[in-house]
């Protein structure tokens, strides 16, 4: 059996960790208002500009955006956004749970895959798996810049303006609530052609001020641009959501181990005490 | 139809939502006047002032920069930002101007030149709005 002194000891080292997890536990609660708050302030202009986008989609437009263009799809590209930072449960891993079984399906169809990375554990984990990375943007923070996710996206697009990538997909997770994020992989590139149907049934198309091109081009970039921005902002509400739950999990179970644990502490001393009094009465019979 | 929705969205917040009867702003090739039954338009937004003729008087807004999508009973701007008038800061945005004109007429420091015109054109917006909105008070 084990003696007391171990078991004090275990049970100080599991109080210990518990605090760790409890302090975690509360400032992954207090980033998450934060966070939270962020992913609704954006919420109204990607509202908007996917109402523009839907609007451009039913114009009869004498100009055709490579971005609506569907090619035969030799090559996709999957911008992957994850955490910095571990500690939140199966956040990232069953998003790339759900990428490479995507993956791998498209490879049967003879589709190869390439990867635009956005957080360390992305960067970790494709290093480890393999596959082509393109890009890579990391350490954005709790409040992440626009403009910190520009140079990747910039990529990922010249290699569709170069055919060298056919299709795009975004994936990310959803928040859903605290409890709840689903990892889901939507596809920005050829973009699907979400129709106003108020405007559907008339022909018109707008006046395009300056040229129709360099202003669609401008556009679709900056929708992109923005569907991206919006994902990592909604995955670093998620990111902390899930850390909040993955520590006060962490923190139960310390708890519980420690009750485990004093309740051995006790019987073990008990048999101390037990075993010692025998031997004194043992002893003293034998005198 | 005598009045036209207008929303100003930045990529950060929404800034005005609401009707006005008749909508000012400076688009990439000119100064737009916006009323109600325009026709389809797409342009881009200059930085300058965005004015709007309401039932209850005028509002007026600063935009750096960003698109204008018109349909014949609604306006939207898509900012890259976008702030009230009344919070513009006279001081500041001449502080930026002076700043912006040095650093052109800084050419051998190693900077871009077309980030410091943009920054320049963007002070210069600023200024005229502020200027703007005090004659019209």
């Amino acid at each position: 059996m084990a003696n007391t002194k171990e078991v004090r000891k275990q049970i100080a080292s599991i109080k210990s960790t518990q605090k760790i997890t409890s302090a975690m536990e509360m400032v992954a609660a207090s980033k998450m208002k934060r966070t939270q708050d962020l992913m609704m302030v954006g919420r109204p202009y990607s509202n908007k500009i996917q109402e523009v986008i839907s609007h451009i989609a039913t114009s009869n437009s004498e100009h055709s955006h490579p971005f609506y263009e569907d090619r035969t799809v030799k090559k996709a590209c999957f911008i992957v956004v994850s955490t910095d930072k571990g500690l939140c449960g199966g956040l990232n891993i069953n998003l790339f749970k759900s990428i490479v079984a995507k993956a791998a399906e498209f490879k049967t169809n003879g589709i190869d895959s390439s990867f635009a990375l956005i957080g360390l554990k992305a960067s970790a984990f494709f290093q480890s798996v393999g596959g082509e990375v393109v890009a890579t943007a990391d350490k954005l923070g709790d409040q992440p810049n626009p403009e910190d996710l520009i140079g990747l996206t910039k990529v990922v697009l010249d290699l569709h303006k170069n055919q060298d990538v056919d299709e795009v997909y975004l994936c990310s997770n959803r928040f859903v609530n605290t409890m709840t994020q689903q990892p889901t992989i939507t596809q920005l590139i050829p973009l699907p052609a979400i129709e106003d149907e108020n405007l559907v049934n008339t022909h018109w198309d707008y006046i395009y001020e300056p040229e129709a091109a360099e202003l669609l081009d401008g556009l679709l970039t900056r929708y992109i641009e923005a569907l991206i921005y919006q994902a990592v902002v909604e995955n670093n509400a998620c990111e902390q959501a899930a850390k909040m739950i993955a520590m006060k999990n962490a923190s139960e179970n310390a708890g519980d181990l420690i009750k485990e644990l004093e309740l051995l502490y006790n019987n073990v001393r008990q048999a101390a005490i037990t075993q010692e009094l025998s031997e004194i009465v043992g002893g003293a019979a034998a005198v | 139809m005598s009045e036209i929705k207008v929303s100003v969205v930045s990529s950060n917040e929404e800034i005005y939502s609401g009707e006005a009867k008749m909508v000012y702003a400076t688009g990439s090739l000119g100064e737009l006047g916006i009323a109600p039954g325009h026709t389809p338009l797409l342009t881009g937004l200059a930085p300058g002032p965005v004015r709007l003729e309401t039932e209850n008087g005028e509002e007026t807004f600063f935009c750096s920069g960003g698109f204008i999508e018109i349909q014949p009973n609604e306006v939207t701007f898509l900012a890259d930002t976008a702030e009230r008038a009344d919070s513009l800061d006279e001081a500041e945005a001449i502080k930026a101007q002076e700043l912006a004109q040095k650093e052109l007429s800084d050419r051998d420091a190693d900077m871009d030149f077309t980030k410091a015109a943009a920054q320049l054109a963007e002070a210069a917006a600023r200024i005229k709005t502020i200027q703007k909105l005090r004659k019209n008070k």
